[in-house]
């Protein structure tokens, strides 16, 4: 654990390093938030002497090996002490994040939180404003569709860490075999999907989970759609009664209906296998996926293939974006400088940022990281040496920008679950299921005491 | 004045020797509150407080935007409206109905079996019976999850082979059935255990009488058997009654395999966590428990005042 502690500092670096950051905090410093007493920027000589503080912070985060981009912060910074815990992923992080906030206590200084999430902390202020630390500087090395996630007016309440813009992952042999030109559009992917299930009776183009809330929103996205907005306060728009959401239902509607598609659910030993078999010839992931996929299918290297989403507009090329994490700072930390710097600079350095990239394989949110020939000239033997990262760099570029989230997404993907995910589950009208969403969705907003919009 | 001074001596001998007494007592009584304490420290700390804290708890209603407000009974009045709350329980009494009396007529007929006396290997069956009951639930859970599979488990792949249906142990209409079986599984073992350990404790002249009254197995099984071990079958279904109430571990680890068919309230101990950690309602999740509590006990009761009429008539 203390392994790196003992390292001598890399002396000269880390003032550099000190001084940009400083430089980055001073650009940004006009901002200010009205509903934070925190300070407009913090000086230069305030972080230098926090950096050579002793002091200890707490990470919590689900990454793997994310200890080796934290073991090169504290070579940097070996006066700061990093605990990285990883507390469970997903739904068992919150949980306990959530649980130690109301407890007031036993919360990390810095936390992965994925970007859906992000309004339902910053709604009960328990998040800290990194723009005067130095986040506000940062803003132009994101494309908008990734910092309007973060930001909100000028504060900035995590630091992108990875995103996942959304493409088409499909198995070459399988569609060549069934005779099928990749489609470039829904209705070439709709007749496509006919085509292919009527030659293959066992199994289907793709699987539409009904347990995924995240990938539907992607799609969602994709086509245009905006169901929610969140005023930072107490009003939330929630209008899933919209033609681009109606566009998406009654393109999935009949390939459900009429056991086109697959309808199981996602992240489940059943699908890995249905992955690897090829059970299904296609999956509508993220970014993240391709190296999912290559540790889920191994079997099947070579053989898969990486797109575009199908297009409602091939004029204008469109994506949606699937999941994808921030560090975020809590409010309630001792240590706002070292915890906002932690955050900072494993996210926005070269070297832990390439590493994340290149490593832990996370697609990178950064223009910097995206444009960098080691990252994008990759290629992959699974892909029948693809350049995916290329392919996906590009539609990171094509994600359309403003979607906002509930400031209660959890709620909102359990019911989705319960409503629109039941009825792709059971084969039933979706559109029924949508309005159980929307109704869901509604009731529980105003309980929370929420206006909606 | 000797009078009056044995008068006198008399009640002080007699005061001293009950104090002598009292004092013993009274250290024999700080010994045995000594060694409960641990209990009652526990007991206190993670249970009672816990208890009324929840209970204060499920008087309020916290709101994400407007904070804490007294309601009152109101989560309780919501609760006994909220239709996903009432589907669970009645859930639970389906279950109670259909899987207690299967799994305890199995438990019986296993231990008189091998109280029988007429089986070989008896060690090996009463372990094999057992052993389920020593798997944990999550890794039983698991370990059906994956015979249940519709595309890649044994029973599917099977059906499969000889052209039948694959047999839909995930779907909405199986579900419950299969949650039925697990638990059967598991807890068959450990009913048989309670109901076997009663049998050995019946004394063997009743036996002697009974056979030579020309009584067979069957009939020494029935009537003096069975009737014999009834306080020990009132605590077996009272401990199916209250463990089918607080159903949670398989229902919670099957819904990651069937996530659209188990939904959030599937069982009322499932809805009460889902409420605290996914609606962040922590109130009304207090009150939903608090409300199972009662009707655990309201079936319990039932189940123990209509055994003890029963009885009492006979």
């Amino acid at each position: 654990m203390h392994l790196f502690k003992k390292r001598p500092a890399v002396g000269l670096a880390a003032t550099a390093m000190v001084a940009a950051l400083a430089l980055v905090a001073c650009s940004g410093g006009a901002s200010t938030n009205a509903t934070t007493a925190a300070p407009s920027k913090i000086t230069q000589a305030a972080i230098d002497a926090a950096m050579k503080t002793k002091t200890n912070l707490t990470f919590w985060t689900w990454v793997p090996d994310i200890k080796n981009e934290v073991a090169l912060f504290q070579a940097k910074y070996p006066a700061i002490h990093v605990d990285v815990v990883n507390v469970g992923q997903g739904a068992a992080h919150y949980q306990k994040l959530r649980t130690a906030i109301k407890a007031g206590t036993g919360g990390p200084d810095v936390v992965q939180v994925e970007f859906q999430y992000l309004p339902s902390f910053t709604q009960g202020g328990d998040l800290l404003n990194m723009a005067p630390y130095g986040a506000a500087g940062i803003s132009g090395d994101y494309a908008s569709w990734i910092w309007s996630q973060v930001s909100s007016g000028s504060a900035v309440y995590g630091i992108p860490q990875d995103v996942g813009p959304m493409g088409n992952l499909y198995r070459k042999d399988l569609m060549s075999a069934a005779g099928i030109k990749l489609p470039t559009t829904w209705d070439e992917f709709s007749q496509a999907a006919r085509t292919y299930r009527a030659a293959n009776p066992h199994k289907y183009l793709t699987n539409m989970p009904g347990n995924d809330a995240g990938q539907f929103m992607g799609l969602v996205w994709q086509a245009g759609a905006r169901p929610f907005g969140y005023d930072g306060k107490k009003t939330v728009t929630i209008n899933l009664n919209t033609p681009e959401v109606a566009k998406v239902i009654d393109f999935w509607n009949p390939l459900v209906r009429d056991n086109i598609i697959g309808v199981d659910p996602d992240f489940t030993d059943p699908w890995y296998q249905g992955l690897a078999s090829g059970l299904y010839a296609s999956w509508q992931g993220a970014a993240w996926g391709p190296v999912f996929l290559q540790g889920t299918a191994a079997k099947t290297s070579g053989l898969w293939s990486v797109a575009p989403l199908p297009q409602w507009d091939t004029q204008k090329p469109a994506s949606g974006n699937w999941g994808g994490s921030t560090d975020a700072v809590l409010k309630s930390t001792k240590n706002p400088i070292a915890a906002s710097q932690l955050a900072l600079w494993i996210n926005t350095q070269h070297e832990p940022a390439l590493m994340f990239a290149t490593k832990q394989f996370l697609f990178p949110a950064s223009n910097t990281i995206l444009k960098d020939p080691a990252f994008v000239d990759e290629k992959s033997a699974f892909y029948g040496g693809q350049q995916v990262n290329k392919g996906f760099a590009a539609i990171s570029a094509t994600v359309t920008p403003n979607f906002v989230w509930l400031p209660f997404m959890d709620y909102a993907y359990s019911s989705f679950n319960e409503t629109l995910g039941k009825a792709f589950a059971d084969r039933t009208n979706l559109a029924t299921g949508l309005k159980a969403w929307q109704a869901a969705l509604t009731t529980y907003a105003t309980q929370q005491g929420f206006t909606v919009k | 004045m000797s009078q009056t001074a044995v008068a006198r001596r008399r009640p002080r001998a007699v005061e001293m020797q009950t104090r002598r007494r009292g004092g013993l007592k009274r250290r024999q009584a700080i010994a045995s509150y000594c060694l409960v304490a641990p209990f009652f420290l526990v007991f206190l700390t993670m249970l009672v407080l816990p208890l009324f804290y929840s209970g204060y708890l499920s008087l309020f209603r916290e709101q994400l935007v407007g904070g804490t407000v007294f309601t009152g009974v109101g989560n309780y009045v919501r609760a006994l409206q909220d239709p996903v709350f009432l589907g669970g329980v009645l859930r639970m009494a389906q279950f109670l109905v259909i899987q207690v009396p299967i799994m305890l007529s199995l438990a019986l007929v296993f231990a008189l079996a091998l109280d029988s006396g007429r089986l070989r290997m008896q060690r090996i069956i009463r372990l094999a019976i057992f052993v389920p009951y020593a798997v944990p639930g999550v890794i039983a859970a698991l370990m059906w999850g994956y015979l249940y599979g519709p595309n890649f488990g044994p029973f599917a792949q099977g059906a499969r082979a000889l052209g039948l249906p694959t047999p839909p142990f995930l779907g909405n209409e199986w579900m419950l059935g299969s949650i039925m079986n697990i638990v059967t599984w598991s807890f068959v073992g450990y009913n048989m255990i309670i109901l076997y350990a009663a049998l050995r404790s019946i004394p063997m002249e009743l036996y002697d009488a009974a056979r030579v009254d020309g009584a067979g197995e069957f009939r020494v099984a029935w009537s003096i058997k069975i009737p014999a071990i009834r306080p020990a079958l009132l605590l077996t279904t009272i401990f199916s009654v209250i463990g089918t109430f607080q159903l949670f571990n398989e229902p919670n680890l099957l819904r990651i395999l069937a996530p659209n068919v188990i939904g959030v309230g599937y069982t009322p101990n499932l809805y009460a966590y889902n409420l605290a950690f996914i609606n962040q309602d922590i109130n009304y999740a207090a009150a939903i428990a608090f409300l199972l509590g009662i009707v655990i006990m309201i079936v319990s009761y039932a189940v123990q005042f209509g055994v003890l009429r029963r009885e009492r008539r006979s």
